[in-house]
């Protein structure tokens, strides 16, 4: 049971550790300044949630694991996070894409964790639900900007959809440990969640004047740990210190 | 293509305290200026409500006309308690 | 105007200042405070929003969480501390796209510092310790500069800052206890950032030009060879915690001053990077461009959008 609990807890921090670290790889690159600073601002917000949900698995696995441990020392295939967050930042329109597919499931997951009868995982998503709101809105209102602005800008807005929408169905798939962690009252049915998800994005997109796009093909599998070939990169990046100078404090 | 339209930050640091001017940003319309004024101007807690306004709606007094707009004022003395004479054993009025 | 109503204008401006008074935007100031404010205050935005760009590198690599947050904390800032000034130097006539332009095309400058390259997480707190550390004190002189909206930009710049210096030691006081690997890579960071930070201060005061009207604006509190002197004093004790040494034969305590003697900065290499022959001169530059230009249909994007809505509201109330 603990370790169903783990697994799941980690599930949830690598989602934000990885779209934390994709954001703050656009910091100091962004189209506008007040736009920089605003990207910042919600990867501030998901590595400050990571280190809360690490700090709660590491205690739980006990031993030596601490925050750090789990976020650089894992092997790619202990990283848990769905496909979509590991995505490129190929233009602002991708990011936002991503931000806001994310964004919205997201606040949806956070909304029932606020009810798990695991005390720590139910105060973490309160807290967190006031960040990713803000970042749902942040989000949500750059695609209207985008999709209904210029041409190019609504082309670029409709083709990070288009390329991004493989990735969205793996956020409403259960892995084992979901499954425990519902029956367990701990966690969160997510494939529950997405009639609502869809209804929220296809309205937004609607209003966007960007099309749902109809597919019939989806990928998986960052939950169990096999994931896109970007993942190998981001991990050599982000352990690069942890990886060549093992065991020393920073 | 333009440049972003400017827009002047007034924040209310807490409730009781009149909005203050903090500064200014570029934004595009109203919605985006909020999000930039909360982004750039309380990342560390400093307000608890947002006004931004387009600078182009600012209406300045004219700094060359301060002798005829702000001295005038400066003479009415008996405008100020200050001005009243009162009896020493008078203790509170 | 005739010469002589400007000279008498100038005479008062300068009273003004010389009685602490601020000038703000509107108030009439000669042509060459315009032109001098604009320049010194772009180029401290460009300094600021470059300066993200050797921090930045090490965002995605930072050692721990707590490390990475921090580091993106501070380089935000710098953002934030960009636009400060970026709209103080606005409030003098000019646009921040032209500022942009300015420094795209390499027409404007900015520090220099930020042409080195940062190769080690100890580079991350040498830069937060030194270039920070160097930075603050000319900021904090210019808290009581004459202009008004340079003058509060920096006030909140100044408050902002008090934890970015901390950062960058904090990171060398934790290396300073780790291994003799940590240990070297303190020091190796000490012997490429320290002459640099020196640099930050300028020309000497003989070869400085620039320097008399500029203190009569209180664009400069102090000359550069005084905050120079102050900032070795400083840190020479802070680099003894750290258990490094500095790297400079010529640096000794000079009892009848009462100040550190230092040795002489290689003046071509601080020409060199200024002239733009620095080892990342051209990275910068290039790197802000292309944010820049990957960012234009973004922002062409919201102006339209921004538009089409105004059209539809007007269209509504008929």
């Amino acid at each position: 049971m603990s370790n169903s609990k783990i697994n799941y807890i980690l599930g949830i921090a690598d989602n934000a550790l990885i779209l934390g670290q994709r954001l703050s790889e656009l910091c100091g690159h962004g189209p506008s300044l007040e736009t920089d600073i605003a990207t910042t601002n919600i990867a501030l917000d998901l590595l400050g949630q990571t280190r809360s949900y690490y700090q709660y698995a590491a205690e739980l696995q006990g031993g030596e694991a601490t925050e750090d441990t789990l976020a650089f020392l894992r092997k790619e295939r202990e990283y848990k996070n769905v496909l979509l967050v590991e995505q490129p930042n190929t233009d602002f329109g991708y990011v936002m894409a991503r931000q806001y597919m994310f964004d919205v499931f997201h606040l949806l997951l956070l909304e029932q964790l606020q009810n798990s009868n695991d005390e720590v995982l139910a105060a973490i998503a309160k807290k967190s639900i006031k960040e990713v709101s803000y970042h749902k809105r942040f989000s949500g209102d750059w695609i209207k900007r985008l999709g209904d602005g210029t041409e190019e800008s609504h082309n670029r807005m409709q083709e990070a959809f288009d390329n991004l929408w493989t990735f969205t169905n793996e956020l409403f798939l259960m892995t084992a440990d979901d499954t425990a962690m519902v029956e367990a009252g701990v966690g969160v049915d997510v494939a529950a969640l997405k009639a609502a998800w869809t209804q929220e994005i296809t309205a937004l997109l609607t209003e966007a004047t960007l099309t749902v796009p109809d597919l019939k093909y989806f990928l998986k599998g960052g939950k169990e740990g096999i994931h896109s070939e970007h993942m190998g990169f981001i991990l050599t990046e982000m352990q690069y210190m942890q990886r060549t100078y093992p065991n020393m404090t920073w | 293509m333009n440049n972003w339209p400017l827009w002047e930050v007034f924040i209310r640091s807490k409730n009781g305290l009149e909005h203050r001017h903090c500064g200014s940003l570029h934004a595009t319309d109203a919605t985006m200026a909020l999000e930039n004024a909360r982004d750039v101007y309380t990342r560390r807690g400093e307000g608890v409500s947002i006004w931004v306004v387009p600078s182009s709606q600012i209406t300045a007094s004219n700094p060359e006309h301060n002798g005829e707009t702000f001295e005038p004022a400066l003479d009415k003395v008996y405008r100020h308690p200050t001005f009243y004479e009162l009896p020493d054993e008078l203790k509170h009025m | 105007m005739s010469e002589k109503e400007i000279k008498n204008l100038e005479e008062l401006f300068q009273r003004r200042i010389d009685n602490d008074e601020k000038i703000e935007p509107k108030d009439w100031m000669p042509e060459k405070y315009r032109q001098t404010h604009i320049r010194q205050i772009s180029q401290h935005a460009h300094s600021e929003i470059v300066g993200m760009l050797p921090e930045a590198n090490w965002i995605t690599r930072a050692p721990s969480l707590r490390r990475k947050v921090a580091l993106l904390a501070k380089i935000q800032d710098e953002g934030g501390h960009g636009l400060y000034l970026y709209s103080a130097a606005e409030t003098l006539g000019i646009s921040r796209d032209e500022m942009y332009e300015q420094l795209h095309t390499g027409k404007a400058k900015y520090s220099s510092i930020f042409n080195y390259p940062s190769l080690t997480w100890a580079d991350i707190g040498a830069i937060g310790w030194l270039v920070d550390g160097a930075a603050i004190m000319n900021q904090v002189a210019l808290m009581g500069t004459s202009y008004g909206p340079y003058s509060r930009a920096m006030i909140r710049i100044c408050k902002e800052e008090s934890f970015h210096q901390r950062q960058g030691y904090e990171i060398l006081l934790t290396m300073s206890k780790g291994t003799q690997e940590q240990k070297d890579m303190v020091q190796d960071a000490l012997n490429r950032w320290w002459w640099p930070s020196l640099m930050m201060f300028g020309p000497r005061d003989a070869e400085s030009p620039n320097t008399e009207q500029s203190v009569k604006w209180k664009l400069k509190r102090k000359t550069n060879d005084e905050l120079r002197q102050q900032f070795v004093d400083q840190t020479v004790p802070q680099a003894e915690i750290l258990g490094a040494k500095i790297p400079d034969a010529n640096l000794k305590w000079n009892e009848d001053r009462k100040h550190y003697d230092f040795g002489e900065i290689d003046w071509e290499e601080f020409w060199q990077v200024v002239n733009g022959h620095g080892k990342c001169n051209k990275l910068r530059l290039e790197a802000r461009r292309s944010a820049w230009e990957k960012g234009t249909w973004v922002r062409d994007a919201a102006m339209a959008h921004a538009e089409k809505q105004t059209q539809r509201n007007l269209e509504k109330a008929v």
